[in-house]
């Protein structure tokens, strides 16, 4: 059993692959926690496809790929938010508007763009072809946004739980939503790294919608959701390893199928669990004398 | 002396639509206000200009003497927002709720100090949900809910409390509670403010009473307000016997 695992990482480059799997696992699995209880699911879903764009200008200027990525971003959001208010439009439409529009413009940026990156790695992510500077950078973002996550994790719940009284005690949500927007966008490109810009969106979800169901309690829910990311990373890399299929997808398919297995069986939220609860209390309703 | 709450001539539009038209209104420290209005009169554009969430487009609002964004910086402004304005699932307990309100006074990472611990545990007491604290907020009751949020304005400091709706979806001994603790705190020099359906618990509660419809209609003691004709002003039949709620 211990050989499925210590057998992949003996190659370098399995071993660059998990550690970019782990980083980026994490940091998007405490990311996520917010992400699903602030109800910007979609938002995720709209950031990470605009930021490519921006990653590929920056790859041609020369700067590094977190600026641009953050500044497109913040463009998609300030997009949405205009057109939003200043149009009959419903949002949800105004977001499929404006991050297929850009992403659209990202992809004939890449076509355009002569280098070697491969518009495969940067839809599906690359893990297997992770270099040492990829990683290094992969890293010092990644602990960036954790750091700052961490720090303002009480500011960012209130934000999420009620942005009124945050504000009538003299906080203030537009920073922290444009907080939490820049480590969204940092951290999409982190994981773009992993499984690629079509991707992310689940890595930004799955954790924490599944440790959602699994806790009442936020502090436990920062533990659980990154803790089933990661599991569900290690496991990915080498079950692709081992079955020989692309790495960024099985990432994805183990977060899935985790996700699945708590919606069934989680034992107060889960499916089965509540259909037990519903059949024991019918019986104790029949068994009970008229 | 300036009044605690004090808006002046204050005009409001969301878009097209008018929500204020010119309200004005003072109220005294220690005094407890109710809002009487129907739906869309303003009453929760009015608690919103007073924490400075609504800007007007014209007029003033001032709390204790000077404006809304100085007073919620110093931690004036308690709000109770209203039931449907809430995720019952979020994960937090009742205590982390009610911590929230101290945020105000922590340092950046917001990290309790004995003296916020003690604060919490003081108006979970004042409240009665000492024994429910570690609860997840959804799992109270629709007034046990409502004294947890109450609660946080108390832990928080607040001399000017504001209450969106408490007494909707909430049982008879709950509304008691809140109506002992708003008389309570009023007593003890705050001021509330109260926007409410609910005509029925207002004389018990309130020192004295606004009418809006956009416009601040009636302001005076309760039963004056509370007067047939004058309610027919705002919501054109008699809700006390009326079907209108």
């Amino acid at each position: 059993m211990i050989d499925l695992l210590l057998e992949p990482v003996s190659y370098e480059f399995m071993q660059r692959a998990l550690a970019t799997a782990v980083v980026a696992s994490v940091v998007c699995g405490v990311l996520s926690c917010w992400l699903v209880l602030v109800g910007w699911s979609l938002m995720g879903d709209a950031v990470s496809h605009s930021v490519l764009p921006g990653v590929v200008l920056a790859h041609v200027l020369g700067i590094p790929l977190s600026i641009g990525a953050a500044a497109l971003g913040f463009l998609a959001v300030a997009l949405i938010g205009v057109v939003r208010s200043t149009s009959r439009v419903k949002e949800d439409a105004v977001i499929g508007i404006v991050f297929t529009t850009l992403f659209a413009l990202g992809l004939v940026l890449v076509s355009v763009t002569p280098s070697q990156t491969d518009l495969n790695h940067v839809l599906f992510g690359n893990l297997l072809g992770v270099s040492r500077s990829d990683l290094v950078g992969v890293v010092v973002l990644g602990a960036l946004v954790l750091a700052v996550l961490l720090l303002k994790r009480r500011d960012l719940t209130l934000l999420a739980f009620d942005p009124t009284h945050a504000y009538a005690i003299g906080l203030n949500p537009r920073r922290l939503s444009a907080l939490l927007l820049g480590l969204l966008a940092l951290t999409a490109v982190v994981a773009l790294q992993a499984v690629g810009v079509v991707l992310v969106v689940a890595m930004l979800i799955i954790p924490g919608a599944t440790a959602y169901l699994l806790t009442d309690r936020f502090q436990v829910m920062l533990l659980v959701a990154p803790a089933i990311a990661l599991v569900c990373g290690v496991t990915g890399v080498c079950a692709s390893y081992h079955l020989d299929t692309s790495t960024g997808p099985m990432v994805v398919l183990a977060q899935g199928a985790a996700f699945a297995l708590v919606y069934l069986l989680a034992p107060r939220r889960g499916v089965l669990a509540a259909r037990v609860a519903a059949a024991r209390r019918r019986r104790q309703l029949v068994s009970r004398p008229a | 002396m300036s009044a605690a709450v004090d808006v002046r001539d204050v005009t409001v539009h969301y878009g097209d639509v008018l929500a204020l038209d010119g309200a004005t209104l003072a109220v005294g420290h220690g005094r407890v206000c109710g809002l009487v209005g129907m739906n869309g009169s303003g009453k929760s554009t009015l608690l919103k200009t007073v924490t400075g969430l609504v800007r007007p487009d014209t007029g003033a609002v001032a709390v204790d003497g000077v404006p809304p964004d100085v007073a919620r910086r110093q931690g004036v402004v308690g709000y109770v927002p209203q039931t449907e304005d809430i995720d019952w699932d979020f994960p937090l307990s009742v205590r982390d709720v009610v911590m929230t309100g101290r945020y105000g006074r922590m340092g950046p990472t917001r990290r309790p100090r004995a003296a916020d611990r003690e604060a919490v545990a003081h108006a979970l007491a004042r409240v009665e949900l000492t024994d429910l604290a570690e609860r997840q907020i959804g799992a109270l009751s629709g007034g046990q809910r409502k004294r947890a949020f109450v609660a946080r304005g108390l832990a928080q400091g607040a001399t000017v409390l504001l209450l969106d709706e408490p007494f909707a979806g909430v049982d008879k001994r709950s509304e008691a509670t809140i109506t002992r603790l708003l008389r309570e705190l009023a007593a003890g020099g705050a001021t509330v403010l109260v926007a409410t359906h609910d005509l029925h618990a207002l004389p018990g509660l309130a020192d004295e009473a606004v009418l809006l419809m956009r416009r601040v209609l009636r302001h005076g003691p309760v039963e004056d307000v509370l007067r047939p004709e004058h309610l027919a002003l705002a919501f054109g039949l008699d809700p006390l016997r009326g079907e209108a709620s």
